[in-house]
């Protein structure tokens, strides 16, 4: 299966949804991501038992420190997916980044003129 | 151990909206374990207010550290060069490790990031209750290991009052009778003629009474 999805989005591995920290969510932002989501597994699903279960309340804490920092919450989102949908990954990717490009860049994206050093716009980042 | 909880961001950006620099400074004891002043936390706070104040567009720059304990005088000193040229310094521990941080630090305004709220421990991960009232004289031997100065709501010596329903005290469906609680334990453990001694009213004058408290062991005290 050859999907295209967004090509804007980086994909930034971990071992387990478990393992994303309020930290690692809140960097990415503050290095200038204009949105942010976490992929995990389908719920019931975590090799860790219960990882994505515990990602999405620590997803559902950073957006609202988003909001009351005035870069919001709408910017990071959570989803569960099995590895074996890469269509619906394809989607989601899709779905993600024509949200972004919607709400438009983040205060704190330092190339949102649009005309960053090499055109570089950095709009997502992923499990 | 102390639980606290902490005050609202706005709150605390808005008390260091004149600041530049700022150091924050969390603290490895029980406000770790209560996860309200920790490196994690201390670090998302510094996070947040520094994203805050960029959206505003004026930014802040932050220093992080956690201190082994803020309640503990020697382990202020190796913040000394840290603090020298930051504008205030946001102190992530309870009430007294902000006081220590402020009696160093003389010049420098001490911001609290917490509310210091009670002594407790956890009943899960992720809530807190209330279980010592730091009365100054412990009874729980006469109450099977239940504070009724705390748990109690009315604090009485000789309960239940006629409150009691069901095993909940009247102030909440959600709170239990601490002397139902007291009843309960006393009888399984075959002591309930204890219960029957009436406990003459606690002399306060141990607790909150006569200013701060002292407590002191000559013996381990140094030179
Ligand atoms: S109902 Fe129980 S806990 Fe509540 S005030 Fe009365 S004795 Fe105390
Ligand atoms: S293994 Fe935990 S979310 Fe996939």
């Amino acid at each position: 299966m050859r999907l295209q999805y967004s090509t804007n989005i980086r994909i930034v591995e971990m071992t387990c949804t478990g393992n994303v920290d309020h930290r690692v969510l809140l960097n990415a932002f503050e290095e200038g991501a204009d949105g942010v989501y976490v992929a995990g597994c389908m719920e019931g699903d975590c090799h860790f038992l219960k990882g994505n279960i515990r990602a999405r309340k620590r997803v559902n804490a950073v957006k609202k420190v988003l909001d009351e920092i005035g870069i919001g919450g709408e910017r990071l989102e959570m989803y569960n997916l099995s590895s074996a949908q890469g269509a619906r990954f394809a989607q989601i990717a899709n779905e993600m980044a024509a949200k972004i490009k919607e709400l438009g860049p983040s205060p704190l994206n330092k190339a949102r003129s649009g005309n960053g050093c090499c055109g570089c716009s950095k709009e997502g980042e992923t499990k | 151990m102390i639980i606290a909880q902490q005050k609202p961001l706005k709150d605390i950006a808005a008390l260091i909206s004149e600041c530049n620099k700022v150091m924050l400074v969390g603290c490895a004891g029980c406000v770790t374990v209560c996860l309200a002043g920790g490196e994690k936390e201390t670090e998302i706070m510094a996070s947040s207010l520094r994203m805050m104040r960029e959206v505003e567009g004026k930014p802040l720059q932050t220093i992080t550290y956690t201190a082994t304990r803020q309640c503990d005088p020697e382990y202020i000193p190796p913040m000394d060069e840290m603090v020298k040229d930051v504008d205030a310094v946001i102190s992530l521990a309870c009430g007294v490790g902000v006081q220590y941080m402020a009696e160093r630090y003389t010049d420098k305004w001490v911001i609290p990031a917490l509310d210091t709220k009670f002594i407790g421990g956890s009943t899960v991960h992720g809530e807190w209750v209330e279980k010592c009232g730091l009365c100054g004289e412990c009874i729980l031997h006469k109450t099977g290991g239940i504070c009724p100065i705390i748990r109690c709501s009315k604090s009485i010596l000789n309960g239940p009052c006629g409150g009691s329903q069901y095993g909940k005290c009247e102030i909440s469906k959600d709170v239990d009778c601490a002397w139902q609680l007291i009843y309960d334990k006393m009888k399984a453990l075959g002591k309930l003629d204890k219960l029957m001694e009436i406990q003459p009213p606690k002399d306060w004058s141990k607790s909150r009474d006569g200013g701060p408290r002292k407590a002191v062991r000559e013996d381990v005290m140094i030179g």
